[in-house]
């Protein structure tokens, strides 16, 4: 039986964690190598790094962070932040990722994700969806929730599943950081709208909030960063309660 | 020990040249390269795969010789070759990805979408799933039945004889996740993304004497 994926994300700038976990044995807190190591040691079903580095300059420096992770850990790596186009797409993989992330490129032209996909196979490409609710509909936005696109997040993600988008990891703006729980009724509603696994993302406070974005939301993965950062609970501890609320999981 | 992994342009094989360098560490020589004299003479071969079948199989071909080469590895010399997702597909006669395409036919059967039953199950089938061992094989050797492995495809190897099969998963079916044949191996799953066990399959593949 195919088992729902708990995935940790880390946020990465300039080559440094930035929320990260307070582990006071850690050498080396700000190092995501490290972290990384500790969620798949851990028992994380796959790592995601999001590079948040505005400046042009240090963009670089998150190929040499993927490849030392790459050797470190082998379960799945997404990275995601930042990539404009196949090329940086090809230096990430070649870096050791297994997944790319595609956020704002993608909603600007969503031929990288037909060509990416097409060269490189659509299982390592996740299209990341920002959306915020307006009305009774969701809004798509781009350059890290600045730019609101206007474009409808339900067409945009069948769109994005027709241009061979392995994954989609949708991500409720209204939610992110507050930690009251998924947007259940956005991760349903784009669910059930596509055919390929959704990653629920945005919002996650406590253990019940990973449970109803797998039971309500109809979600494959459930993507959370604070709640294990901050040392609150451990991906071990986040297994053992979906497993006692009849969520199948790997251990 | 000299163990290559063909690179043939077939996208993504970092995670498969750090997992085996990590698990041979200094005892093993691995090898990453598309060059027909050094992968004839080494003692296993690995053949990644990601992409369409189709993809695979054009990129196998733009490399002057390597099929060839491959047929004799395999076939002539009966040395170990692992097969890895696609690298397992293409071991069949067709697959249909894209359009009808030709594989390497060292295994009689086909490669054809998984049947999702009408949209009932997601595809890609992406995941940790629990593979059901039906035979020993030589990769298997110290992993528990209903292990975790990790899978990412949408279309499966059917078999002709169903003796090659040596493990499957259950899905929206049951889906063929490992062949061993003589000599011939193949996981659809990836051992390289498969956490300890399946660093745990390709210690086996690298260590097993024939």
């Amino acid at each position: 039986m195919l088992k729902n994926r708990i995935i940790p994300c880390l946020d990465v700038k300039n080559g440094r964690v930035v929320k990260g976990i307070n582990f006071v044995d850690l050498k080396d807190a700000g190092d995501p190598v490290e972290q990384a190591k500790i969620y798949s040691d851990g028992g994380a079903d796959e790592i995601c790094f999001l590079d948040i580095t505005a400046s042009n300059e240090n963009r670089d420096i998150i190929y040499d962070v993927v490849a030392k992770t790459s050797k470190k850990c082998f379960v799945p790596l997404t990275v995601g932040g930042g990539v404009r186009n196949v090329d940086d797409i090809n230096k990430l993989l070649n870096s050791g990722a297994d997944k790319i992330s595609i956020n704002t490129a993608a909603v600007e032209n969503s031929k990288i994700v037909s060509e990416s996909s097409k060269k490189f196979g659509s299982q390592c490409i996740v299209v990341a969806i920002d959306a915020k609710k307006n009305g009774d509909k969701w809004e798509i936005f781009s350059h890290g929730g600045r730019n609101n696109s206007g474009i409808d997040a339900l067409e945009y993600a069948k769109l994005m599943e027709e241009n061979g988008a392995g994954e989609l990891l949708v991500t409720s703006m209204d939610r992110d950081g507050t930690q009251v729980g998924y947007d259940i009724d956005l991760i349903l509603k784009i669910s059930s709208k596509v055919n390929i696994p959704v990653i629920a993302s945005g919002g996650v406070g406590n253990l019940d909030h990973l449970v109803d974005g797998i039971k309500l939301g109809k979600a494959s993965a459930v993507l959370a960063a604070s709640i294990f950062h901050y040392g609150k609970h451990t991906i071990k501890e986040a297994k053992e309660y979906l497993e006692r609320k009849g969520i199948p999981v790997r251990n | 020990m000299n163990v290559t992994i063909v690179d043939y342009n077939s996208g993504n094989i970092s995670s498969v040249i750090n997992s085996f360098k990590e698990v041979a560490k200094d005892k093993v020589n691995i090898g990453v390269t598309s060059d027909l004299n050094k992968i004839k003479s080494s003692d296993k071969v690995v053949l990644p795969g990601q992409g369409s079948f189709k993809s695979c199989v054009d990129a196998l071909n733009k490399i002057n010789g390597l099929v060839d080469t491959l047929n004799d590895f395999v076939l002539t010399n009966k040395k170990p070759l692992l097969g890895i997702c696609v690298g397992l597909q293409m071991f069949a006669d067709v697959g249909y990805e894209e359009t009808e395409t030709k594989g390497l036919g060292w295994i009689s059967g086909k490669v054809s979408k998984i049947d999702n039953q009408n949209g009932k199950y997601k595809l890609p089938h992406i995941g940790w799933n629990q593979i059901n061992i039906l035979k020993d094989s030589k990769i298997f050797e110290n992993i528990k039945n209903n292990s975790h492995m990790y899978f990412v495809h949408s279309y499966e190897f059917i078999p002709k004889n169903k003796e090659v099969i040596s493990a499957t998963t259950e899905y929206s079916s049951n889906i063929v996740c490992s062949i061993e044949k003589e000599n011939i191996f193949g996981t659809q799953f990836h051992p390289e993304k498969s956490d300890k066990i399946g660093l745990k399959i390709i210690d086996n593949f690298i260590k097993f004497n024939d």
